[in-house]
């Protein structure tokens, strides 16, 4: 392994960046090609890494260090392990997915591609980063190209949706760095390693742990996003244009997730234990709650929205049940959630662009007149709501079991949500596909084949996962139960 | 040491002068204000060039009153940096032109001179002349414009809250004479660490002499001509005022209260965690809803100092690294924002912030550039601004004033706001004039500078750190 895959897959997209601002603002092709190609190597590389990837070892794979700030032990630290393998590929998959859903971008395409690859970068190296310096510098850098994709190509109130998506955000975040300076100063030498730090965790008392636990639980959670703190999402996401949707729900929304399983609750385990409950609570709450809100809805995009924290419930769950199968089920949920939700939101995407309204009470009967689009989103919907044999089913089954035995009363009322989802997502299919035709949309077309690029990829995926899950768990299973092991949690 | 051979450690303050005498004289034969400019710039860089080296054993200069230690030198090329990217920026400011060029650039030679003095002085009498002699001169700068109403106003609060604060300051310098029997600071740390003085007393009289620094470097509640000024000056000097005097005075602060009066840490530094938290607060709040660009970054600047003195609070070795890389990066992107207002100003005549509406279009580098200096001020990764929070919260944490992180975190998250508002104008709405002049090549030269400087003290910041931490070799406490 002599050379960096890992710096390749997270800085090809930048450089690409860089290159595009050489380049002419009216040669657009030329910007799209470049940005495409970026975010394609950026894939290659990280399909060439599952391949490379040993699953049956635990332990960082393809590590990356070299001394940044030596005065104060800051590495530029790359490493992944099977948790993060999976995450990379998503983001990865979304970002060249999304790129060429971004063709349909009219204005101010230098900027945009620029910002796009800038993002895509951050996602990555947030994945990838085992120094926590690291870690939130990348964390951090998510947000300003975000805050101009959504303020400057959003829908009408894409001012307020994208500093409210920045402040939450910032708020969350700057409380992690307290936690991660924290961190640093209680451990002897002082390090920001995240594999050095997991050592410690023992050491410290639980009163530490908590305060530590709870200054990244606002981080993390601002991200995820946990109730109470979900009320810029509904907002970014309807106001995003699509593919930074798709990436906000497919991808931003991971990297909370991602943090408790690589920071709070490795390095804070004892404090990972005291918060069980609240989480198994909290988590059902996004689930019952995300699942009423969203059958209110009568936005598709909004709705759709509110299924993401709905699903994110799920994660929550699982993690709080802190079992070996609710960890997977947690884990395989981001993952799934990120295909599905993905494309669900290219999906509304299509419809929008075709008939400049989301309200799901002015459409019916298209399924006539566009039966591939209708086709799709039933799969899509499907696999949303937790049908057998789609890959959503999977992962939202595992959480369940492995919640199951620990805390029951919360789990069986968790199940009512998929019951309730199941509920808004056929509304939803009902509402758009079925039923009389409405003459408005006489003219309307059927999917185009760019569109259909996109989303097909992502539909292999759903089914190949739902059929076979094992081709997803073999990554993940050897990381969990060593992640486990270290916790302290049930090898159920 | 004979008297003669100290000389050679003022050559930079004596290059400085004949530059500056030269200049107004040379000022009466041309009217050529960009020739003047150059000379002024030449005599900056003549002066870097000389700075003498920092010796281990610093020896009193001139009787004790000038000292050379590697402390006084790292602010010394941090004051002559400003100064040579003032003189670069005024070269490029349209509204500057004209006959009194001269006297304009002297007076920045003379200001540079000041900053020289007083971050070297070991005397609280010297500190006292010095910083009065930059006072008097920034008055003048920022009343530059005559018939402008606004700029008269400003320099007439500048005056008066100036003469009120550095008379307490007088006030507390001369007791301290009556308790000590001397105003040198050497003699006065030893005497207090002997404990041969009323700590209570001696505590009481410092509060005095704070209250002169907190008017330099504009802290809550002797931040009442900040805005007022800032708005009134012409912008080149508003960036001189919102970084030269700025950290002068947090050298001064730093040298008295944490090298020669450390026995009495206990005894002010809850006040002066007071004083950051409102400064910060106070700073913060106020600018968000400021239309004009110059007052907001004058609140901006406000808050600005309230994280650099959690630094000083804090004082710790960690700590003072905090303030002097904090310095040095507000320095850069302090000056750089302004270098983009003095751009945008040029052509559009206004510092209001709707008037930057569409900056993307008209001059997309001016708005990119603006847009990076805003957003290290907010202290978003990987820019300077960032790893210089990073710094003083890391230092914060370290001694365990954990609620003094948290109001500087939450701070930083309310100045995002105002931070964003400006990029928000610029990038999201659309121009309301289509035109843009060509901009000059030495302001030009100075945002690039400063925009290198940014990106490369936040990204590589090893080299810097270990610069400074050779610079406060004498912080033992």
């Amino acid at each position: 392994m002599s050379y960096p895959i890992l710096t390749w897959i997270v800085f090809a997209p930048l450089a690409g960046g860089l290159f595009i601002l050489f380049v002419p603002k009216k040669s657009v092709n030329l910007i799209k090609a470049i940005a495409t190609a970026a975010t394609a190597i950026a894939l290659t590389f990280s399909i060439l890494l599952l391949l490379k990837f040993n699953y049956s070892n635990p332990a960082m794979q393809f590590v990356e260090k070299a001394s940044w700030i030596p005065s104060i032990n800051i590495w530029y630290h790359l490493g992944v392990d099977g948790i993060s393998v999976g995450l990379i590929f998503l983001t990865t998959l979304l970002s060249f997915l999304a790129c060429i859903g971004s063709f349909g971008i009219k204005t101010r395409q230098k900027e945009y591609y620029f910002l796009y690859l800038l993002l895509s970068t951050g996602m990555l190296g947030t994945f990838t980063a085992l120094d926590l310096f690291l870690f939130y510098v990348l964390w951090e850098i998510v947000l300003v190209p975000m805050y101009f994709l959504i303020a400057i190509w959003g829908g009408p109130r894409r001012e307020y949706a994208a500093i409210k998506f920045f402040i939450y955000t910032l708020a969350g975040s700057v409380f992690m760095l307290l936690g991660i300076l924290a961190l640093y100063f209680s451990s002897m030498p002082h390090t920001f390693n995240i594999l050095e730090l997991t050592k410690y965790s023992g050491a410290w008392t639980l009163g530490f742990q908590i305060i530590v636990f709870i200054a990244f639980y606002l981080g993390f959670a601002v991200k995820v996003p946990v109730f109470p703190f979900h009320t810029w999402l509904p907002d970014a996401h309807v106001e995003a244009p699509t593919p930074i949707s798709v990436l906000l729900a497919g991808v931003l929304l991971k990297m909370g997730g991602y943090g408790f399983f690589r920071i709070s609750f490795p390095i804070l385990s004892d404090a990972a234990h005291y918060f069980a409950l609240p989480f198994a609570f909290l988590g059902t709450i996004n689930i019952v709650y995300g699942a009423l809100v969203a059958m209110a809805q009568t936005d598709f995009k909004k709705m759709v929205a509110y299924s993401s924290v709905s699903h994110m419930g799920f994660v929550m769950l699982g993690l709080a049940s802190l079992t070996v199968t609710g960890f997977n089920g947690a884990l395989l949920e981001m993952i799934n959630h990120g295909v599905i939700t993905g494309g669900m939101f290219f999906l509304v995407g299509v419809l929008y662009d075709r008939a400049h309204t989301r309200d799901l009470n002015h459409f019916g009967g298209l399924g006539v007149k566009m039966p591939v689009y209708g086709g799709l989103l039933s799969v899509f919907a499907l696999a949303s709501l937790g049908l057998p044999g789609l890959s959503g089913f999977i992962s939202e089954f595992l959480s369940l079991l492995g919640a199951y035995p620990v805390f029951k009363l919360i789990t069986t009322i968790s199940v009512l949500g998929l019951v309730i989802t199941a509920g808004y997502f056929l509304y939803m299919l009902q509402r758009i596909l079925l039923g009389p035709a409405n003459e408005k949309w006489a003219g309307i077309t059927d999917i185009n084949k760019r569109e259909l690029c996109t989303l097909i990829p992502l539909m292999i995926l759903i089914i190949i996962v739902g059929v076979y899950p094992m081709s997803a768990l073999k990554y993940q299973m050897t990381a969990i139960s060593a992640l486990i092991q270290k916790i302290g949690g049930f090898a159920f | 040491m004979n008297i003669l051979d100290t000389f050679k450690f003022i050559l930079p303050e004596t290059i400085l002068l004949l530059f500056a005498l030269g200049i107004l004289i040379y000022s009466l034969f041309t009217k050529n204000g960009n020739f003047l400019g150059a000379l002024a710039l030449a005599a900056v860089v003549l002066a870097s060039l000389c700075l003498p080296q920092a010796r281990a054993s610093h020896a009193g200069l001139f009787f004790n009153m000038l000292t050379d230690d590697a402390f006084s030198l790292f602010f010394k090329v941090v004051s002559l940096f400003v100064a040579g990217l003032i003189v670069l920026v005024s070269m490029g400011y349209k509204a500057l032109s004209g006959e009194h060029a001269g006297e304009y650039y002297f007076l920045l030679l003379v200001a540079a001179i000041a900053m020289l003095l007083a971050v070297s002085s070991n005397n609280l009498l010297m500190i006292y002349i010095a910083l009065e002699m930059l006072s008097l001169v920034s008055y003048i700068l920022v009343g530059f414009f005559k018939k402008d109403n606004l700029s008269s106003e400003g320099a007439l609060k500048y005056f008066l809250f100036g003469a009120l604060s550095t008379g307490v300051m007088l006030y507390g310098i001369s007791l301290i004479y009556g308790l000590f029997g001397t105003t040198d600071l050497t003699i006065i740390s030893q005497t207090l660490i002997a404990g041969q003085v009323n700590i209570l007393v001696a505590s009481v009289l410092l509060l005095l002499i704070l209250a002169g620094l907190c008017f330099k470097c504009g802290l809550v509640p002797f931040h009442m001509w900040v805005p007022d000024a800032y708005q009134g000056a012409p912008t080149a000097v508003t960036a001189f005022i919102s970084v030269g005097p700025k950290a002068v005075g947090f050298a001064v602060l730093l040298r008295i209260f944490t090298k020669n009066f450390f026995p009495l840490y206990a005894n002010w530094a809850d006040i002066a965690m007071l004083i950051s938290i409102f400064t910060m607060t106070i700073g913060n709040i106020i600018a968000i809803s400021q239309t004009n660009i110059k007052r907001m970054m004058g609140y901006s600047s406000i808050a600005q100092a309230g994280y650099i003195l959690i630094g000083v609070v804090v004082g710790t070795a960690s700590g003072m690294q905090g303030v002097l890389y904090y310095i040095l990066a507000y320095v850069l992107m302090n000056l750089g924002a302004f270098g983009c207002v003095v751009l945008v100003s040029n052509s559009v005549r206004s510092d209001a912030i709707e008037d930057y509406a569409g900056l993307y279009k008209k001059d997309p580098v001016s708005a990119f550039c603006l847009s990076v200096f805003l957003l290290s001020l907010a202290g978003i990764p990987p820019l300077a601004g960032f790893f210089a929070k990073f710094l003083i919260f890391a230092a914060a944490i370290e001694s365990k004033f954990i609620f003094l992180a948290i109001v500087g975190a939450v701070n930083s998250v309310i100045a995002v706001y105002y931070y964003v508002k400006v990029i928000k104008y610029m990038y999201l709405h659309e121009p309301k004039s289509k035109d843009m002049e060509k901009t000059s090549a030495p302001l030009q030269i100075a945002v690039a500078i400063t925009l290198v400087g940014v990106l490369v003290i936040g990204l590589f910041p090893h080299f810097f750190l270990s610069w400074i931490g050779s610079s406060q070799s004498f912080f033992s406490p």
